[in-house]
C-alpha cells in the first residue's frame, strides 16, 4: 500500500488544494501546515504553470498570480523539502505536462522521491498519454493519479483498474467544477469507478458549503476541494491563514460519520 | 510503448484533459469515417468551388520575377478565395463534417481574425450558432475583422487572459470545447493541437498543394524547386507542402515571424528559439521559459503570433525535409509593400512573410528555375497596421 493510500484509512478524506507560490511561498508553507494541522488528509499542491486549461478561473488566476511572484519549479520543489521537516501527511503535485517534461521528467521525478512528494497529477496527460510519465513514476515511488470524468463512457474500468495511489474523479468543466453546481451524474460514475479500481477514489466537482459536500463525498472515499480555498486566498492574501484553516476544519467535520 | 495516434515522429499525440478524450475519439472516428465518404467528399467539393471559389490560380508574377531576376515566381492566390484566406479550405470541411456529427454550434479562436471570419462565414451559410474567441490586443489590431465576424451573425469574445493573443484565445476556446461538447465542434484553424486535428487540418489545406501540382505541371511541365509558405501553427504551410513531401527535389520552406529578431525576446519564431514541449494537446517545438513556461510571444503578424508550430512541421524538421527560416517585422513590411507595387497585389502580413523569403532566395537561384510562394490571404485587413508602422495615421 502506497503512503498516499494511507490517508483514507480513518473514514472519508478530505484533500485540499492549493496553488503553490499564491500570493508568496512563505504563506504556502503556513497554508499547508494549518491544513495539515486542521484535519486535511492528503494535499494537493499545484505548481503554477503559465497557460492553465481545463481549471476553473480563479485557480487560473492564482497560477497567474504566482507566476508574477517569481514561483518556478526548483523553488516550489525547495519548498515541500522545507515542509518535509514538519508536515507527514502525504503531498500530491498537479501540474501541467509541460512543466515536469520541460524540467526533465526523471530528474523531476527523482527529486518528488527525494523530498518526499507522494503522487503527480498531470492535467493534460489522459491515460492515453501516460507512458510518457508511469514508467519513471514507476521507478521513482511516485504515484501517478488517474482521473475518470463524467464523459470518460467506456474508458472507466481501463483507466480506474490501472490506477495508482487514488483515482481522481471529477465532474463539471475541468478538474475542479466552475459551475458550482451537483452534477447528478456523478454517483453513477462513482459507482463504476469504484467496482473497477483497487484504490481509492477521490471525488471533486465544485461544491463549496458542508452539505453539498456531504452529498457528494458519500460517493467516494475521499473529496477534493480546491476552488473554494484557492478564492480564499485571493481574497485574504497573506492573511488567508485563518479562514483556510476553519473553512479545513469545517468541512472535515461535515465529512465525519459518513 | 508511446501512444501512436496522431504521431508525426516523437511530435502530435493527445495531451488533454480526461474530460476531452471521447469527444477527440468521437471526432477521429468521424473523420475518419466521412473523409472516405464519396458523398462527404462530393458535398465538401461542391462546397469549396461553388461557394469558396476553388481552384485558386496559380499566378506568375512577371513584373517582380523580372525585378529580381533569377528563379521565376509563382503566386499561389489563396488570397482570392471566398473570405480571403486559405482558412477558408478548413472551416468548410470542419463546418461540414460537425453538421454530419448532429453539432450545431461552432466556437473557433482566431488571431488575425481570418479563421474567425471564415468560421462565422460557414456558420451563416450552414444556419449554426457561432462564438469566436479573439485575444482582446487582437480585436484592436484587427477591429474590422471583429464587426465582420459580428456582421455574420457570430458572437465574438475578447479574451484578456495571458497575453490576449492567439494562444490565450486557443486556451479559451479549449476551455469553452470542454463546459460544452455535447452541442459544440471546436473549429480549430490550424494544423496544431491534439489528434486528429493536425492530421485532420492538413487533408482540408492540402487541396492547396494537389491544385498546385496539377497546375505547375500544366503551366511549366514539372515541379517547382520550391514552395515557400508562412507558418504560425503552420496550416497554409503544411497544406501547400503535403504533396510535394514525397518529391525530395521541390524544397520546402516555411517563414516564421522573427517579431523584431532571434536574438531578441520579441520573436514568434518557434522552430528557431523554441524547443522540445508539450502544449495544446501535442508535443512538438514551444518558445518557453527554461522551467517550461509558455513565452509571450510578438509578431506584427497576429495570425504568425503563436508560440508552437504544428507537430508535422516539428517533424518535417527533425526529418530535414522542410526548413524554417526566420524572416522579421521589417523584412514582411518591405515585402508587403514590394508586391503591392510591383504586382498589384495587396498580401496579408503573414503571407508577406513568405514573400519576404521568396525575395531573398529568388536572385540566388537561376531563370530556369521556378519557385511557387502561398499567398494565403489578402492584405486589406493589414492596411491601417502597416501605415501605423510607417508613422502615418489612418481612418479605418
Amino acid at each position: 500500500m502506497s503512503k498516499i493510500q494511507g490517508a483514507f484509512q480513518n473514514g472519508k478524506a478530505l484533500m485540499p488544494f492549493l496553488t503553490c507560490g499564491d500570493p508568496d511561498l512563505g504563506t504556502t508553507a503556513q497554508l499547508v501546515r494549518a491544513m495539515a494541522e486542521h484535519g486535511a488528509d492528503l494535499i494537493e499542491l499545484g505548481i503554477p504553470f503559465s497557460d492553465p486549461t481545463a481549471v476553473s478561473p480563479p485557480i487560473q488566476e492564482a497560477n497567474l498570480r504566482a507566476l508574477a511572484g517569481g514561483v518556478t519549479t526548483d523553488s516550489v520543489l525547495h519548498l515541500v523539502r522545507t515542509l518535509r521537516q514538519d508536515v507527514d501527511i502525504p503531498l500530491v503535485f498537479t501540474t501541467y505536462a509541460n512543466v515536469v517534461f520541460s524540467y526533465g521528467t526523471e530528474r523531476f521525478l527523482s527529486a518528488c522521491a527525494e523530498i518526499g512528494v507522494d503522487g503527480l497529477s498531470l492535467t493534460d496527460v489522459p491515460y492515453e498519454e501516460r507512458e510518457d510519465f508511469l514508467p519513471l513514476c514507476r521507478q521513482y515511488g511516485v504515484d501517478l493519479i488517474a482521473t475518470v470524468a463524467p464523459t470518460s463512457g467506456s474508458r472507466v474500468a481501463a483507466i480506474a483498474k490501472e490506477g495508482s495511489g487514488f483515482l481522481y474523479i471529477i465532474s463539471g468543466p475541468g478538474r475542479d467544477g466552475a459551475d458550482g453546481g451537483i452534477r447528478n451524474d456523478i454517483a453513477a460514475l462513482a459507482a463504476q469507478a469504484k467496482a473497477n479500481a483497487a484504490i481509492p477514489c477521490v471525488v471533486s466537482c465544485g461544491v463549496s458549503t458542508p452539505e453539498q459536500v456531504a452529498a457528494v463525498a458519500r460517493h467516494g472515499d475521499g473529496m477534493a476541494v480546491g476552488s473554494v480555498i484557492v478564492k480564499l486566498v485571493a481574497e485574504y492574501g497573506r492573511e488567508a491563514v485563518r479562514p483556510v484553516a476553519d473553512y479545513v476544519r469545517k468541512m472535515k467535520q461535515s465529512l465525519e460519520g459518513l | 510503448m508511446t501512444n501512436q495516434a496522431g504521431r508525426f515522429g516523437v511530435h502530435g499525440g493527445q495531451y488533454v484533459p480526461e474530460i476531452l478524450m471521447n469527444t477527440l475519439n468521437e471526432l477521429e472516428r468521424a473523420y475518419n469515417h466521412y473523409k472516405n465518404d464519396p458523398q462527404f467528399q462530393r458535398e465538401l467539393t461542391n462546397l469549396l468551388q461553388e461557394y469558396g471559389g476553388r481552384p485558386s490560380r496559380l499566378y506568375l508574377a512577371q513584373k517582380l520575377t523580372k525585378k529580381l531576376g533569377g528563379a521565376k515566381i509563382y503566386l499561389k492566390r489563396e488570397d482570392l478565395n471566398h473570405t480571403g484566406s486559405h482558412k477558408i479550405n478548413n472551416v468548410l470541411g470542419q463546418a461540414l463534417l460537425a453538421k454530419k456529427m448532429g453539432k450545431g454550434r461552432l466556437i473557433a479562436e482566431t488571431g488575425a481574425g481570418q479563421h474567425g471570419v471564415a468560421t462565422a462565414t460557414a456558420a451563416a451559410l450552414m444556419d449554426m450558432e457561432c462564438v469566436i474567441f479573439m485575444g482582446e490586443e487582437d480585436t484592436r489590431r484587427q477591429a474590422l475583422n471583429v464587426y465582420k465576424m459580428r456582421l455574420l451573425g457570430a458572437k465574438v469574445i475578447p479574451v484578456r487572459e495571458g497575453t490576449a493573443t492567439l494562444k490565450d484565445a486557443v486556451s479559451q476556446a479549449m476551455g469553452e470545447w470542454v463546459s460544452r461538447i455535447d452541442d459544440t465542434h471546436y473549429c480549430l484553424g490550424s494544423a496544431v493541437g491534439p489528434h486528429p486535428f493536425p492530421a485532420m487540418v492538413r487533408d482540408f489545406q492540402a487541396v492547396i498543394s494537389r491544385e498546385i501540382r496539377e497546375q505547375i505541371i500544366e503551366k511549366e511541365g514539372r515541379l517547382p524547386d520550391a514552395v515557400i509558405a508562412c507558418v504560425g501553427g503552420g496550416s497554409n504551410a503544411i497544406g501547400s507542402f503535403y504533396h510535394f513531401i514525397e518529391d525530395r527535389e521541390v524544397a520546402l520552406i516555411g517563414c516564421e515571424a522573427a517579431g523584431r529578431g532571434v536574438d531578441t525576446l520579441e520573436t514568434a519564431a518557434t522552430v528557431n528559439t523554441g524547443r522540445l514541449g508539450i502544449f495544446h494537446g501535442m508535443k512538438s517545438y514551444f518558445c518557453q521559459d527554461g522551467y517550461g513556461q509558455i513565452a509571450p510571444v510578438y509578431s506584427i503578424s497576429a495570425g504568425l503570433d503563436y508560440p508552437g508550430v504544428g507537430p508535422e512541421h516539428a517533424h518535417l524538421y527533425d526529418l530535414g525535409r522542410a526548413k524554417y527560416v526566420p524572416i522579421t517585422d521589417d523584412e514582411a513590411v518591405e515585402a508587403f509593400e514590394v508586391l503591392s507595387r510591383e504586382e498589384g497585389i495587396i498580401p496579408a502580413i503573414e503571407s508577406s512573410h513568405a514573400i519576404a523569403y521568396g525575395m531573398r532566395l529568388a536572385p540566388q537561384m537561376g531563370q530556369d528555375q521556378i519557385i511557387v510562394i502561398t499567398l494565403s490571404g489578402r492584405g486589406d485587413k493589414d492596411c491601417a497596421a502597416i501605415a501605423r508602422y510607417r508613422g502615418e495615421d489612418i481612418y479605418e
